[in-house]
């Protein structure tokens, strides 16, 4: 992986934040530019270079990667469905979303369909507990969520994939 | 009508904007702050104001400034916790993204006081929308020169920069927020020295919530007395409630703290009471955390008072009887909830959130989480709750962070208040995983107020 000097641009962007000597604490948004860039996930590979770009040991990277969780350490579909599953969004139903979508495409938590445009996960509170049920999608959040909203998204990913 | 002063212009068409937010009267505290006021002067304000910290451990706002080192040539530092992870809590979400320059104007004001120059928004990655609604808000602030260097010819600098997490619970505990924004995993500190002597890079820092920082601008602008007037005791100024589960209005409400608890749950003006008819069963009314209280403790206290939307009122009792307002995520249950299966999701959570440092949190987190889903799933022993009492006993006060405390109170009140429930679970294994518990069988019957 090597990035383009409009995206090194970026990079020293994010850098220009912190003082002199601390761009270290550029770390956690680079990854997330990397694994935008990366197509979704953290290859060693990627973090490797993300230890280039910002001039620090590898396992300073790894130990961070895999400590939070929106950093994906295995490649993943087009279209990440996050459902939250915490108190306040169980209370309204959903298991019963997760449920569904394994009815729909046959995917667990964790898994991936086979042609590779869905990965659905379960994940921890995303703080929109008064819209629940609710989910990820990418940067944004989806919310008030029902079986046709379910359908629709599915939809959606399919025809983004084409 | 509640007194609104944090969100009253919030749905103003456009106020997501600079120009529109100016219009409304934005930015005048920091005018009144850098051209009338010294900064010991603004937190003066502050610490007269009473006000409390609004992320959830109510420490006074002024005095928590008054503690700043302010060492001869060391850069300090304000750094705003917006990773909004408790979970019930979603007020600060609401406040960035429909009015984010409130949030600038006040780390501005806030940033003259403290001394920072350079000054750090904390937010959760997944609010990454809300991000870029910051970053838009800051870059047009820079822009109107009210950042950058020589603001209003004061000769005070200050920059803001927007930083995400990357999803961690513990990233709002204030030294794991340090660290992460030092590009480093989520481990809390060991505590002293406190950030206000040694934080960001070693430097004196102030962490503080959202809701803080925005609660200065009408402090500064009306007075710290003015805000002190508002609510009652040392629950000063309004609180912004985020209200989730089985309501027939949930959302984010901005109360003043002098309304009760039965006013805020079933008014019109409020969450409109239990969705579909149903009857309250019990409620967490300060975010995950904080201790579950069945419904007749929720709304008066065990001495017969009428229980208040306060910091007072909603501990009153201690935990043996009262909660806490914590974070101000208020989870309501109808009659239908299940109890263990609603605790055994929070274990999950503080499980998935532990850092691993402390091994009664690691080890003892996961331990509840196996033995909740044991019981819910009808496989429990009546031994596993006593074993699950002694867990969180064990957990609470035995690490470096409070996350152990956060993990252990939901457990310990669950079982305080209905042990019969977890039993039914044990006795009733096939019944527990075809229906609920409900109301009906409470050994004491609760008084409820039935949604009209």
């Amino acid at each position: 992986m090597k990035f383009s000097d409009d995206k090194l641009k970026q990079v020293d962007e994010m850098i220009s934040h912190y003082p002199e000597g601390k761009h270290k604490s550029a770390l956690l948004p680079l990854l997330h530019f990397v694994q935008k860039e990366n197509g979704g996930w953290l290859s060693s590979e990627a973090m490797d270079y993300t230890a280039e770009l910002l001039k620090i040991a590898p396992i300073e990277v790894y130990e961070v990667a895999t400590f939070y969780s929106m950093y994906n350490l295995q490649p993943v579909g087009k279209t990440i469905f996050e459902v939250c599953q915490t108190g306040p969004c169980m209370l309204r139903g959903s298991d019963g979303i997760v449920d569904y979508i394994y009815e729909k495409l046959g995917i667990k938590p964790g898994q991936t369909t086979a042609d590779g445009l869905f990965t659905l996960k379960t994940v921890e509170c995303l703080g929109a507990c008064g819209y629940a049920p609710m989910m990820q999608l990418g940067p944004d959040y989806r919310e008030h969520l029902t079986k046709e909203k379910i359908d629709a998204l599915i939809a959606e990913g399919k025809t983004k994939a084409n | 009508m509640g007194r609104k002063i944090l969100l009253d212009k919030a749905h103003i068409e456009g106020i997501r904007h600079y120009d529109v937010y100016r219009r409304e009267g934005g930015y005048r505290s920091v005018e009144k702050a850098l051209k009338t006021m010294s900064p010991d002067a603004v937190t003066e304000e502050v610490k007269k104001s009473g006000l409390r910290g609004r992320g959830g451990a109510g420490f006074p706002t002024g005095m928590k400034w008054g503690f700043l080192a302010k060492p001869e040539g060391v850069p300090r530092y304000l750094v705003v916790n917006a990773d909004e992870s408790e979970p019930g809590t979603f007020k600060d979400r609401y406040l960035m993204e429909f009015i984010p320059h409130l949030l600038i104007e006040g780390m501005i004001t806030a940033s003259y006081a403290l001394g920072s120059n350079v000054s750090y928004i904390y937010i959760r990655g997944e609010y990454w929308w809300v991000k870029e609604i910051l970053e838009v808000a800051v870059q047009e602030a820079r822009n109107a020169g009210w950042l950058g260097k020589n603001i209003l010819g004061s000769g005070f600098d200050c920059d803001i920069f927007v930083q995400p997490g990357a999803g961690a619970y513990i990233c709002g505990e204030e030294t794991a927020l340090i660290e992460s924004l030092e590009g480093k995993r989520g481990n809390p500190r060991i505590k002293p020295p406190f950030p206000a002597v040694k934080g960001l890079w070693g430097c004196p820092t102030v962490v503080n919530n959202v809701e803080t920082i925005a609660a200065v601008v009408p402090i500064v602008n009306d007075g710290g007395d003015e805000y002190a007037k508002i609510g009652i005791g040392k629950s000063t100024g309004t609180k912004l409630i985020s209200a989730c589960g089985n309501l027939n209005k949930p959302g984010v409400y901005e109360i003043e703290m002098n309304i009760s608890v039965e006013e805020f749950l079933y008014s019109d003006e409020y969450c409109g009471g239990i969705a579909n008819g149903k009857r309250l069963k019990a409620c967490i009314p300060g975010g995950s955390s904080v201790p579950i209280l069945p419904a007749n403790l929720l709304l008066k206290t065990a001495k017969g008072e009428t229980r208040m939307m306060t910091y007072e009122s909603l501990s009153d009792g201690g935990f043996a009887t009262g909660s806490m307002m914590g974070s101000g995520g208020f989870i309501a249950m109808d009659e239908d909830q299940c109890v263990v299966k609603h605790t055994y999701t929070l274990a999950r959570f503080y499980r998935h959130e532990s850092c691993g440092q402390c091994s009664p949190c690691r080890e003892g987190t996961g331990w509840m989480e196996k033995i909740l889903l044991n019981i819910e799933n009808g496989k429990g022993k009546m031994s596993d709750i006593d074993l699950l009492w002694d867990i969180q006993r064990k957990i609470e006060g035995n690490t470096i962070c409070p996350l152990g405390d956060a993990a252990a109170w939901p457990v310990a009140a669950a079982i305080r208040h209905f042990r019969d429930e977890f039993e039914w679970h044990v006795t009733n294994p096939t019944d527990a995983l075809k229906g609920n518990y409900g109301l009906a069988n409470y050994a004491k019957p609760l008084e409820i107020a039935v949604a009209p």
